[in-house]
Protein backbone atom coordinates (compact mmCIF):
# COMPACT_ATOMS: atom_id res chain seq x y z
CA UNK A 1 0.00 0.00 0.00
CA UNK A 2 1.35 3.59 -1.52
CA UNK A 3 2.65 5.90 2.14
CA UNK A 4 -0.64 8.91 0.69
CA UNK A 5 -3.67 9.24 1.31
CA UNK A 6 -6.66 9.21 -1.00
CA UNK A 7 -7.91 11.51 -3.46
CA UNK A 8 -10.28 13.81 -2.78
CA UNK A 9 -13.60 14.60 -2.14
CA UNK A 10 -13.00 12.01 0.48
CA UNK A 11 -15.93 9.99 1.34
CA UNK A 12 -17.43 10.25 4.69
CA UNK A 13 -18.74 6.74 5.52
CA UNK A 14 -17.70 4.95 8.21
CA UNK A 15 -14.26 2.46 6.83
CA UNK A 16 -15.40 0.30 9.42
CA UNK A 17 -18.62 -0.90 8.21
CA UNK A 18 -16.97 -0.55 4.75
CA UNK A 19 -14.44 -3.39 6.35
CA UNK A 20 -17.80 -5.57 6.31
CA UNK A 21 -19.37 -5.10 3.43
CA UNK A 22 -20.66 -7.55 0.99
CA UNK A 23 -18.59 -5.74 -1.92
CA UNK A 24 -15.16 -6.81 -2.73
CA UNK A 25 -13.82 -3.39 -4.02
CA UNK A 26 -16.00 -1.84 -0.95
CA UNK A 27 -13.72 -3.54 1.62
CA UNK A 28 -10.87 -3.93 -0.06
CA UNK A 29 -10.23 0.34 0.39
CA UNK A 30 -12.06 0.11 3.44
CA UNK A 31 -9.28 -1.67 4.90
CA UNK A 32 -6.60 -0.07 3.17
CA UNK A 33 -8.28 3.00 4.97
CA UNK A 34 -8.05 1.50 8.15
CA UNK A 35 -4.09 0.61 7.81
CA UNK A 36 -3.58 4.07 6.26
CA UNK A 37 -4.84 5.42 10.06
CA UNK A 38 -3.91 2.36 12.55
CA UNK A 39 -0.46 0.77 11.36
CA UNK A 40 2.15 3.18 12.85
CA UNK A 41 0.17 2.60 16.28
CA UNK A 42 -0.07 -0.81 15.93
CA UNK A 43 3.93 -1.25 15.01
CA UNK A 44 4.91 1.14 18.04
CA UNK A 45 2.21 -0.73 20.01
CA UNK A 46 3.59 -4.07 19.16
CA UNK A 47 7.16 -3.01 19.81
CA UNK A 48 6.66 -1.36 23.11
CA UNK A 49 3.96 -3.00 24.93
CA UNK A 50 4.84 -6.56 23.78
CA UNK A 51 8.65 -6.11 23.03
CA UNK A 52 8.82 -7.48 19.51
CA UNK A 53 11.86 -7.22 17.51
CA UNK A 54 11.93 -4.72 15.38
CA UNK A 55 11.07 -8.00 12.13
CA UNK A 56 9.37 -9.44 14.22
CA UNK A 57 6.58 -6.82 15.16
CA UNK A 58 6.75 -5.57 11.11
CA UNK A 59 5.75 -8.65 10.24
CA UNK A 60 3.03 -9.26 12.89
CA UNK A 61 1.99 -5.95 11.53
CA UNK A 62 1.56 -7.00 7.61
CA UNK A 63 0.39 -9.86 8.77
CA UNK A 64 -2.25 -8.48 10.64
CA UNK A 65 -3.91 -5.56 8.27
CA UNK A 66 -3.42 -8.15 5.21
CA UNK A 67 -5.22 -10.79 6.60
CA UNK A 68 -8.01 -8.91 8.92
CA UNK A 69 -10.37 -9.39 5.81
CA UNK A 70 -9.86 -13.49 5.17
CA UNK A 71 -10.33 -13.94 9.03
CA UNK A 72 -13.50 -11.46 9.30
CA UNK A 73 -11.89 -9.42 12.08
CA UNK A 74 -13.49 -6.24 11.15
CA UNK A 75 -17.02 -7.56 10.55
CA UNK A 76 -16.57 -9.31 13.79
CA UNK A 77 -16.41 -5.82 15.55
CA UNK A 78 -19.29 -4.99 17.20
CA UNK A 79 -19.93 -0.96 17.95
CA UNK A 80 -21.81 -1.51 21.07
CA UNK A 81 -19.08 -3.49 22.93
CA UNK A 82 -15.92 -0.80 22.50
CA UNK A 83 -14.97 1.74 20.18
CA UNK A 84 -12.97 0.43 17.11
CA UNK A 85 -9.64 1.48 18.24
CA UNK A 86 -10.10 -0.74 21.65
CA UNK A 87 -11.58 -3.83 19.18
CA UNK A 88 -8.81 -3.10 17.14
CA UNK A 89 -6.25 -3.34 20.30
CA UNK A 90 -7.44 -6.29 21.54
CA UNK A 91 -6.93 -8.01 18.56
CA UNK A 92 -3.45 -7.12 18.55
CA UNK A 93 -2.75 -7.92 22.01
CA UNK A 94 -4.37 -11.48 20.56
CA UNK A 95 -2.41 -11.84 17.99
CA UNK A 96 0.68 -10.84 19.51
CA UNK A 97 0.18 -13.82 22.80
CA UNK A 98 -0.37 -16.48 20.02
CA UNK A 99 2.45 -15.58 18.31
CA UNK A 100 4.61 -15.64 21.56
CA UNK A 101 2.73 -18.57 22.57
CA UNK A 102 3.86 -20.15 19.78
CA UNK A 103 7.02 -19.55 19.38
CA UNK A 104 6.94 -18.65 16.10
CA UNK A 105 9.04 -16.27 13.96
CA UNK A 106 6.70 -15.06 11.71
CA UNK A 107 8.60 -15.14 8.15
CA UNK A 108 8.16 -12.75 5.44
CA UNK A 109 6.47 -13.51 2.30
CA UNK A 110 5.13 -16.95 3.03
CA UNK A 111 1.86 -15.96 0.53
CA UNK A 112 0.72 -12.91 2.56
CA UNK A 113 0.18 -9.62 0.25
CA UNK A 114 2.45 -6.89 1.74
CA UNK A 115 1.45 -3.94 2.77
CA UNK A 116 4.36 -1.12 1.62
CA UNK A 117 4.05 0.30 5.09
CA UNK A 118 7.64 2.61 6.36
CA UNK A 119 8.63 0.97 9.14
CA UNK A 120 11.81 2.84 9.24
CA UNK A 121 10.33 5.59 9.72
CA UNK A 122 8.01 4.47 12.59
CA UNK A 123 10.57 2.86 13.95
CA UNK A 124 12.51 6.67 14.13
CA UNK A 125 9.11 7.90 15.79
CA UNK A 126 9.54 5.24 18.80
CA UNK A 127 11.85 7.61 20.69
CA UNK A 128 9.48 10.55 20.44
CA UNK A 129 6.45 8.75 20.98
CA UNK A 130 4.84 9.34 24.39
CA UNK A 131 6.49 6.22 26.80
CA UNK A 132 3.68 3.50 27.04
CA UNK A 133 4.13 2.87 30.64
CA UNK A 134 3.47 6.31 31.37
CA UNK A 135 -0.71 5.78 30.16
CA UNK A 136 -1.12 2.44 29.81
CA UNK A 137 -1.47 0.31 26.64
CA UNK A 138 -4.66 1.58 26.15
CA UNK A 139 -3.41 5.73 26.26
CA UNK A 140 -0.54 4.71 24.32
CA UNK A 141 -2.38 3.23 21.82
CA UNK A 142 -5.13 6.40 21.40
CA UNK A 143 -1.93 8.68 21.30
CA UNK A 144 -0.68 7.08 18.93
CA UNK A 145 -4.03 6.55 16.48
CA UNK A 146 -4.58 10.63 16.79
CA UNK A 147 -1.23 11.14 16.02
CA UNK A 148 -1.93 9.26 12.83
CA UNK A 149 -4.70 10.57 12.39
CA UNK A 150 -3.59 14.51 12.50
CA UNK A 151 -0.57 13.41 10.03
CA UNK A 152 -2.91 11.72 7.72
CA UNK A 153 -5.17 14.97 7.70
CA UNK A 154 -1.91 18.18 7.67
CA UNK A 155 -1.13 15.57 4.50
CA UNK A 156 -4.53 16.01 3.24
CA UNK A 157 -4.03 19.76 3.70
CA UNK A 158 -1.16 19.96 1.94
CA UNK A 159 -2.64 17.93 -1.05
CA UNK A 160 -5.60 20.23 -0.85
CA UNK A 161 -4.16 23.66 -0.68
CA UNK A 162 -1.70 22.41 -3.71
CA UNK A 163 -3.97 21.41 -5.98
CA UNK A 164 -6.37 24.11 -5.00
CA UNK A 165 -3.42 26.60 -6.11
CA UNK A 166 -3.25 27.96 -2.39
CA UNK A 167 0.66 26.64 -1.03
CA UNK A 168 1.12 29.71 0.83
CA UNK A 169 -1.83 29.28 2.88
CA UNK A 170 -0.35 25.75 3.79
CA UNK A 171 2.88 27.10 4.54
CA UNK A 172 1.30 29.98 6.45
CA UNK A 173 -0.26 27.04 8.39
CA UNK A 174 2.92 25.09 8.85
CA UNK A 175 5.24 28.17 10.15
CA UNK A 176 2.49 29.05 12.35
CA UNK A 177 0.39 26.32 13.39
CA UNK A 178 2.65 23.45 12.76
CA UNK A 179 6.00 24.39 13.28
CA UNK A 180 7.61 24.81 16.68
CA UNK A 181 8.98 28.59 18.15
CA UNK A 182 5.70 30.33 16.33
CA UNK A 183 6.40 33.35 14.38
CA UNK A 184 4.14 36.17 14.43
CA UNK A 185 1.68 37.54 11.82
CA UNK A 186 3.64 40.62 11.54
CA UNK A 187 6.73 38.15 10.51
CA UNK A 188 4.88 36.11 8.38
CA UNK A 189 3.35 38.88 6.41
CA UNK A 190 6.91 40.46 5.61
CA UNK A 191 8.39 36.93 4.87
CA UNK A 192 5.33 36.63 2.14
CA UNK A 193 4.92 40.02 1.66
CA UNK A 194 1.24 40.27 2.19
CA UNK A 195 -0.78 42.82 4.79
CA UNK A 196 -1.30 40.31 8.60
CA UNK A 197 -4.94 40.63 7.81
CA UNK A 198 -4.34 38.58 4.42
CA UNK A 199 -2.26 36.32 6.45
CA UNK A 200 -4.72 35.82 9.30
CA UNK A 201 -6.93 35.64 6.55
CA UNK A 202 -5.19 32.66 4.94
CA UNK A 203 -4.57 31.37 8.25
CA UNK A 204 -8.22 30.74 8.98
CA UNK A 205 -8.79 29.43 5.54
CA UNK A 206 -6.29 26.86 6.02
CA UNK A 207 -7.50 25.67 9.92
CA UNK A 208 -11.03 25.82 8.50
CA UNK A 209 -10.12 23.12 5.86
CA UNK A 210 -8.01 21.27 8.49
CA UNK A 211 -10.50 21.25 10.50
CA UNK A 212 -13.06 20.21 8.06
CA UNK A 213 -10.56 17.30 6.97
CA UNK A 214 -9.47 16.16 10.39
CA UNK A 215 -13.21 15.43 11.44
CA UNK A 216 -13.33 13.60 7.85
CA UNK A 217 -11.13 11.63 8.83
CA UNK A 218 -12.25 11.36 12.26
CA UNK A 219 -15.91 10.08 10.86
CA UNK A 220 -14.49 7.56 8.32
CA UNK A 221 -12.57 6.07 11.73
CA UNK A 222 -15.73 6.14 13.54
CA UNK A 223 -18.04 3.06 13.22
CA UNK A 224 -21.14 4.82 14.52
CA UNK A 225 -22.91 8.55 14.91
CA UNK A 226 -22.88 8.55 18.56
CA UNK A 227 -19.06 7.30 18.32
CA UNK A 228 -17.88 10.04 16.20
CA UNK A 229 -19.85 12.81 18.05
CA UNK A 230 -18.09 11.18 21.13
CA UNK A 231 -14.45 11.58 19.87
CA UNK A 232 -14.91 14.62 18.30
CA UNK A 233 -15.65 16.18 21.58
CA UNK A 234 -13.31 14.75 23.58
CA UNK A 235 -10.89 15.46 20.57
CA UNK A 236 -11.58 19.29 19.54
CA UNK A 237 -14.14 20.02 23.02
CA UNK A 238 -16.73 20.61 20.23
CA UNK A 239 -20.56 18.61 19.04
CA UNK A 240 -20.78 17.68 15.80
CA UNK A 241 -23.97 17.06 13.84
CA UNK B 1 5.38 12.36 6.26
CA UNK B 2 6.69 14.05 8.76
CA UNK B 3 6.25 12.95 12.83
CA UNK B 4 4.37 14.97 14.86
CA UNK B 5 5.71 15.07 18.40
CA UNK B 6 3.21 15.99 21.04
CA UNK B 7 3.67 19.10 20.99
CA UNK B 8 3.09 19.70 17.84
CA UNK B 9 -0.49 17.76 17.90
CA UNK B 10 -1.40 19.96 20.66
CA UNK B 11 -1.03 22.96 18.34
CA UNK B 12 -2.69 21.38 15.70
CA UNK B 13 -5.19 20.81 18.06
CA UNK B 14 -5.68 24.15 19.19
CA UNK B 15 -5.41 25.20 15.52
CA UNK B 16 -8.24 22.53 14.44
CA UNK B 17 -10.46 24.38 17.35
CA UNK B 18 -9.11 27.84 16.70
CA UNK B 19 -12.48 30.23 15.94
CA UNK B 20 -12.13 31.94 12.01
CA UNK B 21 -11.86 35.44 13.14
CA UNK B 22 -11.58 36.79 9.17
CA UNK B 23 -13.70 39.53 8.33
CA UNK B 24 -13.80 40.65 12.15
CA UNK B 25 -11.36 43.31 13.73
CA UNK B 26 -9.99 40.37 16.53
CA UNK B 27 -7.03 38.27 16.09
CA UNK B 28 -5.92 35.82 18.79
CA UNK B 29 -3.13 35.70 20.65
CA UNK B 30 -3.19 32.69 22.40
CA UNK B 31 -5.47 30.93 24.15
CA UNK B 32 -6.54 31.85 27.63
CA UNK B 33 -8.56 28.84 29.43
CA UNK B 34 -11.39 26.52 28.35
CA UNK B 35 -14.29 25.23 29.80
CA UNK B 36 -17.32 23.02 29.38
CA UNK B 37 -19.25 25.50 26.95
CA UNK B 38 -16.57 28.16 25.88
CA UNK B 39 -13.10 28.66 25.22
CA UNK B 40 -11.44 32.14 26.26
CA UNK B 41 -9.02 34.07 24.02
CA UNK B 42 -6.47 36.70 24.30
CA UNK B 43 -7.15 38.76 21.29
CA UNK B 44 -6.05 42.20 19.62
CA UNK B 45 -8.63 44.50 18.67
CA UNK B 46 -7.02 46.11 15.72
CA UNK B 47 -9.87 49.24 15.24
CA UNK B 48 -9.04 50.19 18.67
CA UNK B 49 -5.91 49.06 18.78
CA UNK B 50 -5.96 47.23 22.23
CA UNK B 51 -5.93 43.85 23.91
CA UNK B 52 -9.47 42.00 25.09
CA UNK B 53 -10.79 38.77 26.22
CA UNK B 54 -12.58 36.78 23.79
CA UNK B 55 -15.08 34.01 24.63
CA UNK B 56 -16.04 31.64 22.05
CA UNK B 57 -18.79 29.19 21.97
CA UNK B 58 -17.22 25.62 22.10
CA UNK B 59 -20.81 24.44 20.85
CA UNK B 60 -21.60 25.42 17.42
CA UNK B 61 -25.00 26.39 16.67
CA UNK B 62 -26.59 22.90 15.95
CA UNK B 63 -26.72 23.07 20.00
CA UNK B 64 -28.79 26.55 20.36
CA UNK B 65 -28.59 26.25 23.54
CA UNK B 66 -25.11 26.55 23.86
CA UNK B 67 -25.21 29.97 22.21
CA UNK B 68 -27.89 31.19 23.95
CA UNK B 69 -26.58 30.30 27.18
CA UNK B 70 -23.67 32.38 25.93
CA UNK B 71 -25.46 34.95 24.30
CA UNK B 72 -27.75 35.43 27.91
CA UNK B 73 -24.16 35.65 30.11
CA UNK B 74 -23.15 38.53 28.08
CA UNK B 75 -26.16 40.64 28.09
CA UNK B 76 -26.26 39.83 32.03
CA UNK B 77 -22.64 41.26 32.08
CA UNK B 78 -23.81 44.10 30.26
CA UNK B 79 -26.29 45.04 32.44
CA UNK B 80 -23.68 44.78 35.54
CA UNK B 81 -21.70 47.83 35.44
CA UNK B 82 -20.05 47.37 39.20
CA UNK B 83 -15.81 47.93 39.43
CA UNK B 84 -15.97 44.14 40.21
CA UNK B 85 -17.64 43.00 37.46
CA UNK B 86 -15.86 42.35 33.80
CA UNK B 87 -17.46 44.83 31.42
CA UNK B 88 -18.56 43.34 27.59
CA UNK B 89 -17.12 45.74 24.60
CA UNK B 90 -18.67 43.69 22.20
CA UNK B 91 -20.89 40.54 20.82
CA UNK B 92 -20.72 39.39 17.38
CA UNK B 93 -20.83 35.77 15.27
CA UNK B 94 -17.77 34.19 13.63
CA UNK B 95 -17.97 33.35 9.99
CA UNK B 96 -17.77 29.72 11.01
CA UNK B 97 -20.74 30.16 13.17
CA UNK B 98 -20.10 30.38 16.68
CA UNK B 99 -21.10 32.81 18.91
CA UNK B 100 -18.98 35.38 20.50
CA UNK B 101 -18.01 38.38 23.34
CA UNK B 102 -15.69 40.90 23.85
CA UNK B 103 -14.72 41.60 27.50
CA UNK B 104 -12.13 43.16 29.32
CA UNK B 105 -8.70 41.78 29.29
CA UNK B 106 -8.06 41.42 33.38
CA UNK B 107 -4.30 41.12 33.60
CA UNK B 108 -3.22 39.45 36.79
CA UNK B 109 -3.50 36.30 38.96
CA UNK B 110 -6.72 33.94 39.96
CA UNK B 111 -7.44 33.94 43.60
CA UNK B 112 -6.14 30.30 43.98
CA UNK B 113 -2.71 31.34 42.44
CA UNK B 114 -2.12 33.76 44.56
CA UNK B 115 -3.58 32.94 48.36
CA UNK B 116 -0.32 30.97 49.22
CA UNK B 117 1.39 33.98 49.30
CA UNK B 118 -0.82 36.72 49.92
CA UNK B 119 -1.29 38.27 53.79
CA UNK B 120 -4.52 37.17 55.05
CA UNK B 121 -5.46 40.60 55.82
CA UNK B 122 -5.26 40.87 51.60
CA UNK B 123 -7.46 38.09 51.40
CA UNK B 124 -9.97 39.43 53.72
CA UNK B 125 -9.94 42.38 51.16
CA UNK B 126 -10.01 40.80 48.12
CA UNK B 127 -13.16 39.14 49.80
CA UNK B 128 -14.58 42.07 51.00
CA UNK B 129 -14.31 43.02 47.24
CA UNK B 130 -16.13 40.01 45.99
CA UNK B 131 -18.99 40.33 47.91
CA UNK B 132 -19.60 43.89 47.03
CA UNK B 133 -19.53 42.73 43.48
CA UNK B 134 -21.74 39.88 44.06
CA UNK B 135 -24.08 42.13 46.47
CA UNK B 136 -24.29 44.29 43.30
CA UNK B 137 -25.40 42.24 41.06
CA UNK B 138 -27.98 40.66 43.59
CA UNK B 139 -29.39 43.54 43.80
CA UNK B 140 -29.95 43.68 40.16
CA UNK B 141 -31.54 40.40 40.62
CA UNK B 142 -28.68 38.23 39.53
CA UNK B 143 -27.26 35.18 40.94
CA UNK B 144 -23.94 34.23 39.99
CA UNK B 145 -23.97 30.41 40.91
CA UNK B 146 -20.29 29.61 40.50
CA UNK B 147 -18.31 31.35 43.04
CA UNK B 148 -14.96 29.40 43.22
CA UNK B 149 -11.29 30.68 43.38
CA UNK B 150 -10.95 29.97 39.66
CA UNK B 151 -13.57 33.08 39.01
CA UNK B 152 -11.90 35.38 41.44
CA UNK B 153 -8.94 37.87 39.19
CA UNK B 154 -6.56 40.14 41.03
CA UNK B 155 -5.31 42.59 38.63
CA UNK B 156 -2.20 44.30 39.05
CA UNK B 157 -3.17 47.23 40.91
CA UNK B 158 -5.21 45.57 43.49
CA UNK B 159 -8.71 45.45 41.12
CA UNK B 160 -10.50 42.33 42.00
CA UNK B 161 -13.00 40.95 39.56
CA UNK B 162 -15.50 38.24 39.85
CA UNK B 163 -15.54 36.50 36.55
CA UNK B 164 -17.25 33.73 34.86
CA UNK B 165 -21.02 34.53 34.91
CA UNK B 166 -22.11 31.82 32.42
CA UNK B 167 -24.28 30.32 34.77
CA UNK B 168 -25.69 33.23 36.35
CA UNK B 169 -29.50 33.46 36.97
CA UNK B 170 -31.97 36.02 36.46
CA UNK B 171 -34.59 36.29 39.07
CA UNK B 172 -36.34 38.12 41.48
CA UNK B 173 -34.35 38.14 44.86
CA UNK B 174 -36.03 36.75 47.73
CA UNK B 175 -34.01 39.17 50.20
CA UNK B 176 -34.81 42.47 48.61
CA UNK B 177 -37.22 41.36 46.46
CA UNK B 178 -35.95 43.48 43.95
CA UNK B 179 -37.02 41.99 40.30
CA UNK B 180 -34.16 41.68 37.51
CA UNK B 181 -33.70 44.81 35.08
CA UNK B 182 -32.50 42.60 32.84
CA UNK B 183 -35.02 41.54 29.62
CA UNK B 184 -36.35 37.83 30.23
CA UNK B 185 -35.82 35.09 28.48
CA UNK B 186 -38.27 32.95 27.92
CA UNK B 187 -39.30 30.70 31.05
CA UNK B 188 -38.38 27.35 30.46
CA UNK B 189 -40.35 23.92 31.76
CA UNK B 190 -40.08 23.98 35.44
CA UNK B 191 -39.06 19.97 35.13
CA UNK B 192 -35.96 21.21 33.28
CA UNK B 193 -33.10 19.86 34.32
CA UNK B 194 -29.45 21.01 33.06
CA UNK B 195 -26.16 19.10 34.24
CA UNK B 196 -22.69 19.94 34.09
CA UNK B 197 -20.23 18.78 31.43
CA UNK B 198 -17.42 18.38 34.16
CA UNK B 199 -19.27 16.84 36.78
CA UNK B 200 -22.38 14.70 37.82
CA UNK B 201 -24.01 17.37 39.79
CA UNK B 202 -27.41 18.04 38.88
CA UNK B 203 -29.38 21.51 39.28
CA UNK B 204 -33.23 21.59 38.90
CA UNK B 205 -34.28 24.90 37.84
CA UNK B 206 -37.92 25.34 39.20
CA UNK B 207 -38.39 28.80 39.74
CA UNK B 208 -35.39 30.25 38.18
CA UNK B 209 -35.13 31.93 35.09
CA UNK B 210 -32.07 29.62 33.85
CA UNK B 211 -29.14 31.81 31.99
CA UNK B 212 -27.90 28.20 31.18
CA UNK B 213 -29.01 25.64 29.49
CA UNK B 214 -28.66 22.31 28.33
CA UNK B 215 -25.11 20.77 29.16
CA UNK B 216 -24.24 23.72 30.76
CA UNK B 217 -21.84 24.07 33.81
CA UNK B 218 -23.59 24.50 37.08
CA UNK B 219 -21.42 24.89 39.54
CA UNK B 220 -18.40 23.49 41.69
CA UNK B 221 -18.75 20.51 44.01
CA UNK B 222 -17.32 22.25 47.51
CA UNK B 223 -18.39 25.79 46.58
CA UNK B 224 -22.21 24.59 45.73
CA UNK B 225 -25.54 25.06 48.45
CA UNK B 226 -26.98 21.88 48.70
CA UNK B 227 -29.78 22.92 47.19
CA UNK B 228 -28.36 23.96 44.16
CA UNK B 229 -26.58 20.63 43.68
CA UNK B 230 -29.37 18.24 45.15
CA UNK B 231 -31.36 18.51 41.93
CA UNK B 232 -34.23 18.71 43.83
CA UNK B 233 -37.28 20.82 42.87
CA UNK B 234 -36.61 23.54 45.14
CA UNK B 235 -35.37 27.37 44.55
CA UNK B 236 -31.88 28.34 44.05
CA UNK B 237 -31.76 32.28 44.92
CA UNK B 238 -28.94 34.86 45.97
CA UNK B 239 -28.22 32.52 49.33
CA UNK B 240 -26.61 29.92 46.95
CA UNK B 241 -23.99 32.56 46.29
CA UNK B 242 -23.75 33.08 50.21
CA UNK B 243 -22.94 29.83 50.79
CA UNK B 244 -20.40 29.96 47.84
CA UNK B 245 -18.79 32.97 49.21
CA UNK B 246 -18.62 31.10 52.97
CA UNK B 247 -17.00 28.16 51.16
CA UNK B 248 -14.78 30.46 49.88
CA UNK B 249 -13.96 32.00 52.87
CA UNK B 250 -13.37 28.45 54.56
CA UNK B 251 -11.17 27.87 51.42
CA UNK B 252 -9.16 31.14 51.89
CA UNK B 253 -8.43 30.34 55.94
CA UNK B 254 -7.54 26.37 54.77
CA UNK B 255 -5.38 27.51 51.87
CA UNK B 256 -3.50 30.82 53.14
CA UNK B 257 -1.39 28.36 55.62
CA UNK B 258 -1.19 30.42 58.33
CA UNK B 259 -2.40 30.66 61.91
CA UNK B 260 -4.97 33.43 62.29
CA UNK B 261 -5.81 35.33 65.60
CA UNK B 262 -9.25 35.02 66.33
CA UNK B 263 -9.80 32.07 64.10
CA UNK B 264 -12.55 31.11 65.38
CA UNK B 265 -14.85 34.09 64.67
CA UNK B 266 -13.81 33.92 60.94
CA UNK B 267 -14.75 30.15 60.93
CA UNK B 268 -18.20 30.88 62.43
CA UNK B 269 -18.49 33.45 59.83
CA UNK B 270 -17.81 30.91 56.89
CA UNK B 271 -20.00 28.21 58.95
CA UNK B 272 -22.80 30.60 59.10
CA UNK B 273 -22.83 31.33 55.62
CA UNK B 274 -22.41 27.70 54.85
CA UNK B 275 -25.70 26.30 56.51
CA UNK B 276 -27.23 23.78 54.70
CA UNK B 277 -30.95 25.21 55.30
CA UNK B 278 -31.12 28.72 53.82
CA UNK B 279 -33.23 30.05 55.90
CA UNK B 280 -30.60 29.62 58.91
CA UNK B 281 -27.58 31.69 56.71
CA UNK B 282 -26.80 35.37 56.10
CA UNK B 283 -29.44 36.53 54.22
CA UNK B 284 -27.68 38.62 52.17
CA UNK B 285 -24.38 39.00 50.84
CA UNK B 286 -24.20 42.73 52.63
CA UNK B 287 -24.61 40.90 56.46
CA UNK B 288 -22.00 38.21 55.40
CA UNK B 289 -19.81 41.05 54.38
CA UNK B 290 -20.65 43.17 57.20
CA UNK B 291 -19.90 40.24 59.69
CA UNK B 292 -16.40 40.30 57.49
CA UNK B 293 -15.80 43.82 58.23
CA UNK B 294 -16.79 43.93 61.73
CA UNK B 295 -14.33 40.73 62.45
CA UNK B 296 -11.91 43.04 60.52
CA UNK B 297 -12.62 46.10 62.35
CA UNK B 298 -12.31 44.16 65.77
CA UNK B 299 -15.80 44.36 66.52
CA UNK B 300 -17.87 41.66 67.32
CA UNK B 301 -19.34 39.32 64.89
CA UNK B 302 -23.10 38.02 65.26
CA UNK B 303 -21.57 34.39 63.55
CA UNK B 304 -19.76 34.06 67.13
CA UNK B 305 -20.56 34.67 70.62
CA UNK B 306 -17.40 35.29 72.32
CA UNK B 307 -16.43 33.98 75.87
CA UNK B 308 -15.53 36.78 78.56
CA UNK B 309 -11.75 36.26 78.24
CA UNK B 310 -12.10 36.06 74.47
CA UNK B 311 -14.08 39.74 74.46
CA UNK B 312 -11.54 40.98 76.95
CA UNK B 313 -8.27 39.75 74.54
CA UNK B 314 -10.21 41.70 71.12
CA UNK B 315 -11.45 44.77 72.86
CA UNK B 316 -7.57 44.80 74.57
CA UNK B 317 -5.94 44.30 70.86
CA UNK B 318 -8.43 46.59 69.43
CA UNK B 319 -7.76 49.10 71.69
CA UNK B 320 -3.76 48.40 72.59
CA UNK B 321 -2.42 51.88 71.92
CA UNK B 322 -4.81 53.77 73.94
CA UNK B 323 -4.96 50.95 76.32
CA UNK B 324 -1.14 51.03 76.84
CA UNK B 325 -0.93 55.09 77.44
CA UNK B 326 -3.48 54.86 80.03
CA UNK B 327 -1.64 52.25 81.77
CA UNK B 328 1.93 54.39 81.37
CA UNK B 329 -0.31 57.56 82.50
CA UNK B 330 -1.25 55.23 85.56
CA UNK B 331 1.52 54.06 86.48
CA UNK B 332 3.47 57.27 85.93
CA UNK B 333 0.92 58.48 88.62
CA UNK B 334 1.40 56.19 90.77
CA UNK B 335 5.48 56.70 90.58
CA UNK B 336 4.59 60.43 91.19
CA UNK B 337 2.35 59.57 94.18
CA UNK B 338 4.99 57.18 95.81
CA UNK B 339 7.80 60.08 95.22
CA UNK B 340 5.59 62.64 96.53
CA UNK B 341 4.82 60.42 100.09
CA UNK B 342 8.59 59.64 100.04
CA UNK B 343 9.48 63.55 100.33
CA UNK B 344 6.60 63.84 102.95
Amino acid sequence: MPERTSDFPRTRDSVIAGAASDDAAVRARSLEAIAESYWRPAYKYLRLRWHLEREDAEDLTQDFFATACDRDLFARYDPAAARFRTYLRVCLDSVAKNARAASLRLKRGGGVVHLALDFAGAEGELAGARALEENGPDEFFRREWLRSLFTLAVHDLRILCESAGKSVHFELFDRYDLGAGRATYAELAAEHALPVTQVTNHLAFARREFRRLLLARLRAQCASDAEFREEARELLGVDVT
Amino acid sequence: MTFLDDAALERLRCAADAPDLSGTKYAITRELARGGMGTVYEAWDAELERAVALKVVTVPEAIPEGVARLHREARTLAHLEHPGIVPVHDIGRLPDGRFYYAMKLVRGARLDELVATAPRAELLRIFGRVCDAIAFAHAHGVVHRDIKPANIMVAGFGEVLVVDWGLATEKQSPVDGRQSSTPNPASEPSSEIAARADDDTRLATADIRPVTGHGAILGTPGFMAPEQSSGGIVAVDARADVFALGALLQWMLGASGRAAPRANALAAIAGQAMRADPAARYQSVTALAADVEAFLDKRPVSAYPERALERARRVVTKYRAPIVLVLAYLVMRLVLLLVMRERR
